[in-house]
């Protein structure tokens, strides 16, 4: 299953956050924070997951937006990975080339799209 | 009257000033704001100001601009602050009638809102009555934002609600209301059986987001409840079901909504292959209906995307779970070796994952791929390589021991300090396995230690050193190899560690040692001393490794003839050091020159070769059958042990003078000091493991070398299990049978055992004779037991044992067991023989179980 979903850019901010399950405020904000900060400092040549904590981290670079997206150990990341791709192909249609700033601005529009493709920690659609 | 006015005045004033408030600025503003702030101060400056906005705004019932505060605090929340305060208008936009508010309405409540919340009896009614609306969408909403922030009550209340919006005809609700039933289960378990009937519908829907959540719904069903997977198994349907669902999705065209390149729907056919391994798994009868199907798209999934290895990552994933054809299992291995030569590292990476989890099960047909394997050991990316090396160590055998060792160490070479202590202790541990011959064990061993440098973990050093000693034909060779090595380099202290410890132990080989293909190295005796004086000086020496030079030089100073004075000197250099440890030690060493010289030489014998670890392990068992706790292994430092050990040494010197037989009272002193000593020494089994204990170890050698033995019981409880092979056949009668306890250097000695009248004491009679030609003097016998028992020495009979046999010295030992715990024993023998003296020390582990039942 999905546990959280975290968009954030090269300089480290945070763009958009979604959680399937229960965390504290400042305990996501430690996460986040740390997390982006790994993922950052991961080069070119390295793969796209790593084990944080309890999560497989999964994660996908666009231009200078990150992806990632925590998971338990039952998921395919293989899987997930691609997940992430078809959901940049979705925010691409509906904002038209998506860029950090359409995402940042139209944050409930985002969100939107995210429940309609993931619900409760599950693909839920993935018709484009 | 005037009060009342002015009042209403002052209210009418208020109203005035905040109509005249502007509107508050966009989200877009805002972001922008934020943006624009340089410093995080800054930022949380104009957070702040904005919240005091929004509340204010909130404060006024303000319902044209709520669903625009609303939005502008999730933004707020986004960035880490907390927005809490906007869940109550969140609910009010969920109650509005239009379609934009309630969307914000249902983002704020998922985000803001958690299910530890009390308002949520609010959000449940609203929630039904939109669960009722007739537009999907409104439905769709509420459904989704019940997933999120569902309690137990609120699923006890809406699973009704949920189970009938299941049924209802629109796709679009259908799945989500799906995923709510999963979520429910999920939180209230006992729900379950509400929604089984349901998922057969749905499987035989068209829409791939309705399947999608039915496999996941059912999924998580068998996950959670062993008697529903019970259930699905009888259910003929679900297997073919699922096998004809995927079979349609491989054998379909080109479907442009659900293609992933060139692959259609791969996430449904990941979910529903996840799916059959759950339902295979331990059920032959549904792994042979998903055997072709598996096979199928083994085979027949394209390899050159990402995609498609996704999906074969899921059916390798199967394979391996259900009760697969072998045939299917080695394709199922060889695509992971396809894998592992992928130019994508996700896929690399994938497949090692995979490996490893593999490897135990199916260990031939991994080892097909080893080669790949060791390839990976030099990616790019940290992450394989550590895959790599576990999958490396867990491949080793006994056949390819020498080969994949060699790479490991190549590896070792190049890789980062992290893995160096990983890799050397896991080497360390393959060889001890595996090692085809003792030879090449060591000289592994060397090698790793030069290469890994200081990387290498204590318990390692401990080991090695362990197994050094039990080697004795190679005692030569080693101490030359290490010397060497040191010459070159004594910066290494695990190296140093070991290099130290096995010229001091056999230092005179250092000089004699001839060996066949490798040239003697010539050194002279100062040479030697001064390369450890160089180490102890050294600045980067570690203090421990200061411990093990002292004790080193302190042993040569039997080993080597010419180099004595100059040993001398340098340990008493160490008189006045400010490190305790090694001021201890150096005071003690110098004492032992000038008070007991005559005992030095006996004191410093060679350290009887240690058994290995198998013995070791269980004296740990034993240890902690005992609950002593481990964490006193590792407190035992030199310096905790220091009142005991000055209490041996001060046993030693009034042991000399006074025998048992001369003061009666003595040997119970001694006895008791004996149990500290067996105290201590429950914790010394576990030394070689223990970088603490180990210090222990050359630590106290000097005071006596019974108390080496003590430390080393193990080895020297050896000889008493041998020997009580033949009497083991006695058949038990009502007399015990006698047990030999210890023989050495023609010293023998013999327990019989006696039932004393009054209940749990047993009456020990130790029989000690002497097979050799000259009689042994100053004889005295003690003996020590665990502190659950009471133990009473009585004087023995004489303190002189005869040559040849001819008489044995008899001493009763009163053993009292009120806890009937199992007996053992440790002895203690001192004598003079022919102008010698010897003391021994040993450990009874064997005594018939009548002695203390």
């Amino acid at each position: 299953m999905l546990k959280f979903l975290l968009l954030a850019n090269k300089q480290g901010h945070v763009r958009l956050t979604k959680y399937y399950e229960y965390s504290e405020i400042s305990e996501r904000t430690t996460l986040e924070a740390d997390l982006i900060r790994k993922v950052l400092a991961r080069s070119e040549n390295q793969c796209s997951f790593l084990d944080y904590r309890d999560y497989k981290v999964v994660y996908r670079r666009y231009a200078s937006l990150y992806f990632m997206i925590g998971i338990d150990h039952e998921e395919n990341e293989m899987a997930i990975l691609e997940f992430i791709h078809l959901l940049v192909e979705v925010m691409d249609m509906y904002f038209n080339k998506v860029c950090e700033l359409d995402i940042m601005c139209n944050l409930e529009k985002a969100h939107m799209i995210l429940d309609e493709m993931i619900s409760n920690g599950y693909i839920v659609e993935t018709n484009k | 009257m005037s009060v009342l006015q002015a009042i209403e005045e002052k209210v009418k004033a208020v109203e005035e000033k905040l109509s005249k408030m502007p509107p508050p600025i966009k989200l877009k503003e805002l972001i922008r704001n934020i943006r624009a702030a340089r410093t995080q101060a800054e930022e949380r400056a104009l957070v702040q100001k904005e919240c005091a906005h929004i509340r204010s705004s909130f404060r006024e019932e303000d319902n044209t601009y709520r669903c625009r505060n609303v939005a502008k605090l999730l933004y707020i929340h986004m960035l880490g602050y907390p927005a809490h305060f906007g869940q109550l208008e969140c609910l009010k936009l969920v109650a509005q009638p239009r379609f934009t508010d309630k969307r914000i309405g249902y983002l704020g409540t998922t985000l803001l809102l958690d299910e530890r919340q009390d308002v949520h009896l609010l959000v449940t009614n609203s929630m039904k009555n939109d669960m009722n609306h007739n537009t999907q969408y409104i439905v769709g909403l509420s459904l989704g934002c019940l997933g999120s922030i569902c309690s137990q009550e609120m699923c006890r209340d809406l699973a009704g609600e949920i189970e009938k919006l299941m049924k209802q005809s629109n796709a679009y609700i259908k799945k989500k209301a799906t995923l709510c039933a999963f979520r429910i289960i999920r939180k209230v378990p006992e729900l379950m059986e509400i929604f089984i009937p349901a998922t057969r519908a749905l499987l035989s829907e068209k829409n791939h987001g309705v399947l999608l959540t039915a496999v996941s719904l059912i999924t998580e069903m068998c996950e959670k409840s062993p008697d529903t997977l019970a259930h699905f198994r009888k259910n003929e349907e679900l297997v073919p079901n699922l096998v004809r669902i995927l079979k349609n999705l491989i054998m379909s065209g080109y479907s442009p909504e659900h293609d992933v390149s060139g692959v259609s729907d791969p996430f449904l056919q990941v979910k529903i292959i996840r799916l059959l391994r759950i339902l295979g798994k331990d059920d032959p009868d549904a792994s042979e209906a998903m055997n072709d199907i598996l096979a199928q798209v083994a085979t027949n999934t394209e390899t050159s995307k990402n995609v498609g290895n996704a999906i074969l990552y899921e059916t390798v994933l199967a394979i391996m779970d259900i009760h697969s054809e072998s045939g299917l299992r080695v394709l199922a291995i060889n695509i992971l070796g396809r894998f592992l030569l992928n130019n994508d590292k996700n896929i690399r990476y994938v497949a090692l994952n995979t490996l490893l989890k593999t490897v135990s099960s199916d260990i031939n047909a991994v080892q097909r791929h080893r080669s790949t394997i060791v390839d990976c050991l030099k990616d790019p990316d940290i992450s394989i390589r550590k895959r790599a090396v576990e999958l490396c160590f867990a491949l080793i055998t006994a056949n390819n021991v020498r080969g994949m060792v060699k790479e490991l160490i190549f590896f070792l070479e190049k890789s980062d300090p992290e893995f160096k202590s990983y890799v050397s202790s896991n080497v360390f541990l393959a060889c001890e396995k595996y090692a085809p011959s003792q030879r090449w064990h060591i000289d592994t061993m060397m090698k790793v230690l030069t290469t890994a440098g200081n990387n290498v973990l204590d318990d390692t050093v401990a080991s090695l050193i362990q197994m050094i000693s039990d080697t004795s034909a190679y005692h030569a060779y080693v101490s030359q190899r290490l010397f060497k090595a040191i010459q070159e380099n004594y910066t290494m202290q695990p190296l140093v560690q070991v290099a130290v410890w096995c010229i001091g132990e056999y230092g005179d080989l250092l000089m004699a040692g001839q060996l066949e293909e490798e040239e003697p190295i010539q050194v002279t005796e100062d040479e030697v001393v001064d390369i450890l004086e160089k180490i102890i000086q050294s600045t980067v020496s570690l203090p421990i490794t200061k411990q093990f030079v002292l004790t080193a030089l302190m042993k040569l100073s039997t080993r080597f003839t010419v180099a004595v004075e100059h040993i001398k000197k340098t340990i008493a250099l160490y008189g006045p050091s400010l490190d305790m440890e090694l001021q201890q030690r150096a005071v003690e060493y110098s004492k032992l020159f000038q008070s007991y010289d005559h005992m030095r030489a006996a004191l410093l014998e060679r350290m009887p070769p240690m058994e290995n670890k198998n013995i070791s392990g269980s004296q740990i068992e034993k240890k902690n059958k005992n609950n002593k706790p481990i964490s006193k292994v590792e407190n035992t430092d030199v310096s905790a042990v220091q009142p005991e050990s000055n209490g041996l040494l001060d046993l030693i010197g009034g042991s000399a003078i006074s025998t048992p037989s001369i003061e009666p009272n003595r040997p119970q002193k001694e006895s008791t000091d004996l149990l500290d000593l067996l105290d201590l020494d429950l914790s010394a089994p576990a030394m070689p493991m223990n970088q603490p204990a180990m210090l222990l170890q050359p630590g106290l050698m000097p005071m006596s070398n019974n108390m080496t033995n003590l430390m080393d019981g193990v080895p020297a409880m050896q000889p008493s299990t041998n020997l009580l092979d033949g009497d083991m056949g006695i058949t038990i009668n009502n007399r015990i049978p006698s047990l030999t306890a210890f023989e050495k250097g023609g010293l023998k000695v013999e327990l019989e055992f006696e039932k004393d009248t009054s209940p749990n004491v047993i009456n020990i009679t130790a029989k000690s004779t002497n097979s050799t030609t000259y009689p042994m003097t100053d004889y005295v016998f003690q003996a020590a037991v665990p502190k659950t028992f009471d133990l009473q020495l009585h004087s023995p009979s004489s303190n002189i044992v005869p040559p040849n046999n001819s008489a044995a010295v008899t001493q009763l030992i009163k053993v009292s067991n009120p806890q009937k715990a199992v007996l053992r024993m440790r002895l203690k023998i001192m004598y003079n023989i022919n102008g010698m003296q010897i003391s021994e020390l040993g450990e009874v582990n064997n005594f018939p179980p009548s002695t203390y039942q």
